[in-house]
């Protein structure tokens, strides 16, 4: 029960870092997440069906959301759209590619060998569900050390800088629109990833799978965001991926206790959109407290000061 | 090294609201020449300014730079050699990252590749480079928690930290305050002897732009109206500049007295 909990949490937690290269590091809300989930669940389910390695699934998982990321990114910079424009644009003619890939709006992956057969067999001397989270583990780890390790490389850097102020990498001789397309390119391959990895896991990939995924990103993010505050990209992505199993876990106890006070899985979506408004408030609450303390400490310091000048002339 | 042959912009053409920002305006900066530029608000010094960067396109007209022709050119390429500071202090700085990653990501102009520059070396230098300015111990914080005058101090550093050719200067004290703007002036004046570079400043302060620079541009309703250089330049006082003003515009200052801030 638990290490299920951990398996989805960190499956899911590769998505949430793709959401975070488009929303927090880029700083462009992009809902591409919606359709390249599902795109990659399908790609990788195709694959194994068509009897290609689970590496191989995986790759092209992420490959096809680089893709659904590269095609928004175009968009958004050659026809001059609002990147939420431009990502519902690709979403929405997804959701008819998935279909396509799919053959129907799902495809169980029975009698094939998955990540999630594979493992257990490999680590033969764990139980089955505790290797499948060990095989969790590794692959977002790897995703984990590759994501830090490309935010502190010059191009890495160069992404964060346009999500601050575009006018900054203009400034140094580089093209924003090449930024933006490896960037979200990046993002929604890791999207990709993610849903190639779900459907391998649950035994099915579905057209319908990444309903929602955009706001339930921006959930885990902003949980992990409670955690702790910092600018070093290493404890940024381990918030998130801290935020994206406790959002799993909230899920698994509203689906399991939810009945007591009458929540069924029907409200999730629901609930989840309650819980991103609910964490923006705190969020401004929060930034206005901290603005009045600093405010105070302030007049405080100067008052201090003042008291000081004071009794200094009076010794004089 | 910049060249700009009768470049003409309107603004909305076509509609009501059509505007002639530039009117045929040409103009030839020397390599190291450092050239103030003045003129009322709207008399088309920043958008001169977004024309030879190419934030705006051109209605006609040629801009060189460098002896390129940079007409067409967007304003990413142009930037290679142009290094440019706003008013806005928020606009040169990236403000969700620390101090040191704006300055490794101003290090040198072009595309970024796959490595990882900013080590202890790099800090060092960046320490020794930031001493002047007083922020040699700040090189992990965010530059959002930096003042108005610090951060435009740091854009200072970045833009010539990549060896621009020639720089733009918009108004870029405008927003501080007198103690900030005076110490963001001098190190302006350090830099552009330091790196001998070729600079051109927008400035509302008549008084500096007479004694600072060896060129003076005067701007009204899109057009040059006055240029001066070397011992005609010495010469000048505001009141002579204002008087000149008179009699090639021959219309009253007043109004714009209050504005050019005498």
């Amino acid at each position: 029960m638990i290490e299920g909990i951990f398996v989805d949490g960190l499956i899911f937690s590769i998505m949430v870092m793709g959401v975070l290269i488009s929303y927090r590091i880029m700083d462009l809300a992009d809902l591409t997440c919606d359709g390249t989930f599902a795109l990659g669940a399908a790609v990788a389910a195709v694959s194994l069906k068509s009897g290609m390695g689970i590496t191989v699934s995986l790759l092209f998982a992420f490959a096809a959301g680089t893709i659904g990321g590269v095609v928004t990114a175009l968009i958004h910079c050659r026809l001059k759209v609002p990147g939420l424009l431009a990502g519902i644009l690709t979403m929405t003619m997804l959701y008819s590619v998935n279909l396509r890939i799919l053959g129907g709006a799902n495809l169980p992956l029975l009698n094939v060998e998955k990540f999630y057969t594979k493992i257990p067999k490999l680590l033969s001397f764990l139980p089955s569900e505790w290797a499948s989270l060990v095989g969790t583990i590794l692959v977002a780890l790897l995703v984990k050390v590759l994501f830090d390790l490309f935010f502190r490389m010059d191009l890495g850097l160069s992404i964060g800088a346009m999500g601050g102020n575009e006018q900054v990498v203009i400034s140094q001789g580089m093209n924003p629109e090449t930024l933006k397309i490896i960037g979200l390119g990046l993002s929604n391959g890791l999207i990709g990833l993610s849903g190639g990895l779900l459907a391998q896991y649950q035994g099915f990939a579905d057209a319908n799978l990444g309903t929602g995924m955009a706001v339930q990103g921006l959930a885990a993010i902003m949980i992990g965001e409670f955690l702790f505050s910092s600018n070093k990209i290493y404890l940024i992505t381990l918030r998130a991926i801290c935020g994206a199993i406790i959002y799993k876990a909230l899920m698994f106890f509203g689906r399991k206790y939810g009945y007591l006070i009458g929540i069924t899985p029907n409200d999730f979506k629901l609930l989840t959109g309650v819980l991103v408004i609910l964490s923006l408030m705190i969020a401004k609450a929060r930034g206005k407290a901290s603005d009045a303390g600093a405010k105070k400490k302030a007049i405080d310091k100067a008052a201090h000061q003042h008291a000081e000048a004071a009794t200094g002339d009076d010794n004089a | 090294m910049l060249k700009i042959d009768h470049v003409t912009k309107v603004f909305y053409p076509g509609t009501v609201n059509e505007k002639l920002a530039i009117d045929d305006v040409s103009l030839h900066i020397r390599k190291g020449e450092v050239v103030c530029v003045i003129g009322s608000n709207g008399s088309g010094k920043s958008t001169l300014f977004n024309l030879v960067s190419g934030t705006y396109p051109v209605t006609s007209g040629k801009i060189i730079l460098d002896g390129k022709d940079v007409t067409s050119s967007p304003e990413y390429k142009r930037a290679f050699i142009i290094g440019r500071i706003f008013q806005d202090p928020t606009k040169g700085t990236a403000a969700n990252m620390s101090v040191e990653d704006n300055m490794i990501t101003a290090s040198r102009k072009g595309m970024r590749g796959l490595k990882i520059s900013l080590n202890d070396k790099k800090r060092e230098e960046f320490r020794e480079l930031l001493k002047p300015i007083g922020l040699e111990n700040r090189l992990k914080d965010n530059v959002g928690l930096l003042s108005g005058g610090q951060r435009q101090a740091l854009t200072l550093l970045m833009t010539v930290l990549s060896n621009p050719k020639m720089i733009l200067l918009d108004e870029h004290t405008a927003a501080l305050d007198p103690g900030n703007a005076a110490t963001v002036m001098a190190l302006t004046q350090k830099y552009i002897s330091q790196y001998k570079l070729t600079a051109v400043m927008v400035t509302h302060n008549m008084q500096f732009a007479i004694e600072y620079g060896n060129r003076l541009i005067m701007m009204d309703e899109g057009q040059i109206i006055l240029d001066v250089s070397g011992e005609d330049k010495q010469k000048l006082t505001v009141e002579k500049l204002v008087e000149v003003f008179k009699k090639i515009k021959n219309k009253e200052f007043a109004s714009d007295r209050g504005l050019l801030a005498i």
